[in-house]
């Protein structure tokens, strides 16, 4: 398979704006001719959905919600980065591309990361435009907060609602070309496979959820904006519906799959506390700009946090990284709170938590200060918890929130199946090893209002198109396929809930490919994996019938394809044998513990070629070059 | 803890739906609501039966997904919370919990306790946005906005859309969930071009999809998971009065359906 990133030539700074003219515009009045598929309908989906039938694009819009201001960009709380410099302290549009490249640990292609930091500072405008309502100070300029791995602040933020309030906007943006005819929106449905005609995306096989009802869907290209795959740890920030489905049958179609093993843990999320468990809600890592961490000195300490004096505290953060302190990156700071835990010094029930603690904030700015700032955050955490935390301080645990790696794509979002653009969490490109706080709002928004709505028109104004219809033989073959695997799914009648089957396989994810890794774990869970699959299609019980609103029947189906992800993320960690951002393994570590890159042999990414059922996918490389940011040891030191 | 379930069954739209009795046993107060769901349909599908369909997604208070009546109340027992995000603790062993769908005519039945709510959808498609194409936006900060409205733009911007409200209100009204828009766009500069039509059209549309009118009972409010406040109310009204008073400025201007 080849890999051609098409990186246009010339200095950074220019590339874009030098793409953008090369590339083919369509007539405005031909546009209309072209029809569109976009899988998905939260920041990248509907901003794209609205940005394309702006433009004037057919589009039909996919989500498996029952309304597309729900899909999962509405859980993300902290804040979106731009490198508007409104704080005078020093951001540009460079220092952003170089944290972002950094942060990612140079496992991201610079060429996508400086246009996701250039077209960063449009995106707050355009969310201004649409009536989002960022926090403002009181002369009624925009307000910032900072954010993890960077000294500088960029972060804009509505509440502890960022996440809602930007997709509230594209969702609103998407409605209005709903009612004026150019979007045609299918809630309720889910994505089961793709159909390539000729070698090209040319549709989906889609289930209506309510009637059960199979639907062959056509289009001149599709865009698959289905988010991360994060739920084959079962527990996790993400949605209960959130899944890897449409983009593992991209990649069995042809679409590699690149560095699947890069999966964010994020350091500040609720613990677990039961058996029955079925979420682990995120904490925003905004909270770490007022709150500090820290575990007791002493192994094995019970005493409640307010009865430990601060000379028998560790705050470890700020120990280990006094420049960075607690805004120290995600990976990193996960890796420190799974260590303290290691070592005994863990708290609550299950020894499984540290603290993060408000009360000098408090002091410092007040009670009412810090209720503007986090009040909902915190009145989340009351809720789960049963604990206040303005008196007690919070216990937090790490837990799988998003997944870097994705759809290989090129720098326009195409992946390696001609007229299949993937965009948002669900490709790989922008954020490397490891994500920086608030970069995934960025990144959706980047890639769905100002990248897919000129490069799509460059790939359909360059294509000839053969007219397809519903009977085409490769549209009936998907659709085929798809029903003989429900019918499959239904007819096993097991004695194993489809529930156990991924708790089972979130437990081996998370002890086998979770915040650290190493040979002997992961060979053991490339034994495992597939044993479990095998099971589960000899006794998983997937009630109810097919033609039918059957929630069994839609998790099945996921879990299923869950099955074959999680091998896949294994293999990848495996054959990656260096340690990179939130990819660790214990062979390869510093003598103080941390990642340990090995640049000659892995500066580059994996991208997985799928090569039939029980065989061993193809594992090819896109090598990567640093010319801007040069290849060095991270340090938040 | 062990308590007595009484739960709305109903196969589809057109099927007529009835209370069927669940024990739910070794129940632990830790658990969420829905996670208390999740065992009983476990332990369903074990025993051959139907598991009971609801509507659930993110399980953190902010998608709008979940919708419950529980024990006659949209949401359960606890103000200023979802049904994902009522614990158990917040009941005890013996109690009897009767769980019912939303119920109102613009939000029919789907299944057991889903229901249709994409009449919300249509409420904005109708004009629930400031009309601005990616692309042709001025700097963020070129127009200031007091931190006052751009505060109570965001009390009003956080309605999830989860249609508690109608689920609360004795008319089925959609006043809180299209005023929550309608204000929210009204405080803010950038939705003053559209205001007069904005509100017009909202209206409207919640009229055709069958909603109720507003009788001020206030039991939206109540039941809002996010405090959505029946201020917004006042302001809509305020709006769509203004709206038939002053002149159609589209119609003055000789601009014809909005595009």
């Amino acid at each position: 398979m080849e890999l051609n990133a098409k990186i246009p030539s010339g200095p950074i700074e220019g590339k874009w704006e030098k793409h953008i003219f090369e590339m083919k515009l369509i007539n405005p009045t031909n546009k209309r001719k072209y029809s569109i598929i976009v899988v998905g309908s939260g920041l990248a989906g509907a901003g794209g959905a609205a940005s394309m039938a702006e433009l004037g694009y057919n589009i039909k819009c996919f989500c498996y919600q029952d309304s597309p201001r729900r899909a999962h960009s509405v859980g993300a709380q902290g804040g979106i980065n731009a490198a508007k410099n409104y704080r005078n302290d020093g951001d540009s549009v460079f220092r952003l591309f170089y944290d972002t490249v950094k942060g990612g640990d140079y496992r991201s292609r610079e060429a996508n990361v400086y246009r996701l930091a250039e077209l960063s500072v449009n995106i707050i405008d355009q969310c201004v435009a649409q009536g989002v309502p960022f926090a403002r100070e009181y002369g009624g300029l925009l307000d910032n907060r900072s954010f993890g791995g960077a000294l500088v602040s960029r972060t804009f933020y509505a509440r502890g609602q960022t996440g809602q309030q930007l997709l509230l906007g594209a969702y609103q943006a998407l409605e209005r070309q709903i009612g004026l005819g150019k979007v045609k929106m299918y809630p309720r449905h889910d994505m089961l496979d793709l159909i390539v005609i000729d070698g090209r995306a040319r549709g989906i096989v889609a289930r209506d959820m309510v009637s059960g009802e199979l639907e062959i869907h056509l289009a001149d290209a599709v865009v698959l904006a289905t988010g991360g795959y994060g739920n084959v740890f079962f527990l996790s920030t993400y949605a209960k519906g959130a899944n890897g489905t449409a983009i593992w049958r991209a990649y069995k179609q042809g679409a590699a799959f690149a560095d699947p093993c890069f999966t964010q843990i994020h350091p500040t999320c609720i613990p677990v506390t039961h058996e029955h468990q079925s979420k682990l809600p995120l904490m925003s890592e905004s909270l770490r700009n007022d709150g500090r961490i820290w575990v007791p000195k002493k192994k094995g300490d019970k005493r409640p946090p307010n009865e430990i004096p601060e000379e028998e505290r560790d705050y470890y953060l700020e120990r280990m990284y006094p420049s960075f302190g607690n805004l120290a990156p995600r990976d990193i700071s996960s890796r420190a709170a799974k260590r303290v835990c290691d070592e005994g010094r863990g708290v609550g029930k299950t020894g499984l938590g540290v603290y993060l603690d408000f009360r000098d904030a408090i002091e410092r700015l007040g009670p009412d200060v810090i209720n503007d700032r986090y009040g909902n955050l915190f009145e989340i955490y009351e809720r789960i918890e049963d604990e206040d935390p303005y008196k007690v301080p919070m216990r937090i645990f790490p837990a799988t929130h998003y997944t870097m790696g994705g759809l290989w794509v090129d720098y326009n979002l195409m992946s390696t199946l001609p007229g299949c653009f993937v965009i948002g969490e669900a490709n790989f490109s922008d954020h490397g090893a490891n994500r920086l706080g608030a970069s995934a709002l960025m990144q959706g928004l980047a890639d769905g209002y100002f990248v897919i709505p000129y490069t799509i028109g460059d790939y359909l104004g360059s294509t000839k198109f053969e007219k397809v219809s519903e009977d085409h033989p490769e549209a009936q073959a998907a659709k085929a396929a798809v029903e003989d695997r429900i019918k499959r799914l239904l007819s096993i009648n097991g004695k194993r809930t489809i529930m156990s089957f991924h708790r089972e396989l979130g437990r081996i994810m998370w002890e086998h490919c979770g915040m650290s890794r190493n040979r002997p774990q992961l060979e053991e869970a490339l034994q495992k994996i597939p044993a479990l699959r095998e099971e589960f299609w000899e006794n998983v019980r997937v009630p109810g019938a097919k033609e039918e609103l059957n929630q069994s029947l839609e998790y099945a189906n996921r879990v299923a394809d869950f099955l074959e992800i999680g091998e896949l993320m294994n293999l990848d960690a495996l054959e990656r044998e260096e340690s990179c951002g939130a990819h660790f393994r214990e062979e390869y570590q510093t003598e103080d513990g941390e990642a340990l890159r090995d640049d000659e042999n892995y500066a580059h990414v994996a991208a997985w070629e799928y090569a039939g059922e029980g065989k061993k996918p193809i594992r090819n490389v896109e090598p990567l070059t640093f010319e801007y940011v040069p290849l060095a040891r991270r340090s938040y030191k | 803890m062990n308590i007595t379930l009484h739960v709305w069954r109903q196969k589809d739209a057109k099927s007529k739906g009835r209370f069927v009795k669940y024990e739910a046993n070794d129940i632990i107060p830790d658990m969420s609501f829905l996670e208390m769901l999740d065992v009983i349909n476990e332990r369903l599908t074990l025993e051959g039966e139907d598991p009971i369909a609801f509507d659930h997604d993110c399980r953190e208070g902010i998608c709008g997904t979940c919708g419950l009546v529980i024990n006659g109340r949209a949401h359960g027992p606890r103000a200023r919370t979802t049904a994902c995000q009522l614990h158990m603790r917040s009941f005890k062993g013996g109690d009897v919990i009767w769980i019912e769908p939303w119920r109102a005519k613009a939000f029919p039945v789907v299944k057991d306790l889903i229901v249709d709510r994409s009449a919300f959808d249509r409420i904005i498609a109708a004009g629930g946005f400031i009309s601005a194409p990616a692309g042709s936006a001025p700097d963020g900060n070129a127009i200031p906005i007091p931190k006052e409205n751009a505060d109570l733009a965001m009390d009003a911007a956080a309605c999830i859309g989860c249609g508690a409200c109608v689920a609360a209100c004795r008319n089925a009204s959609a006043m809180l969930f299209t005023a929550s828009k309608v204000a929210q766009f009204g405080l803010l500069p950038q939705g003053q071009p559209e205001r007069d039509v904005r509100v017009k059209r909202m209206v409207a549309q919640m009229d055709l999809e069958g909603f109720g009118n507003c009788t001020n009972h206030r039991d939206c409010q109540a039941v809002c998971p996010k405090s959505v406040s029946v201020d917004n109310i006042a302001r809509l009204n305020r709006d769509f009065i203004r709206s038939t008073l002053v002149a159609d400025r589209r119609a003055a201007v000789g601009v014809g359906s909005a595009g």
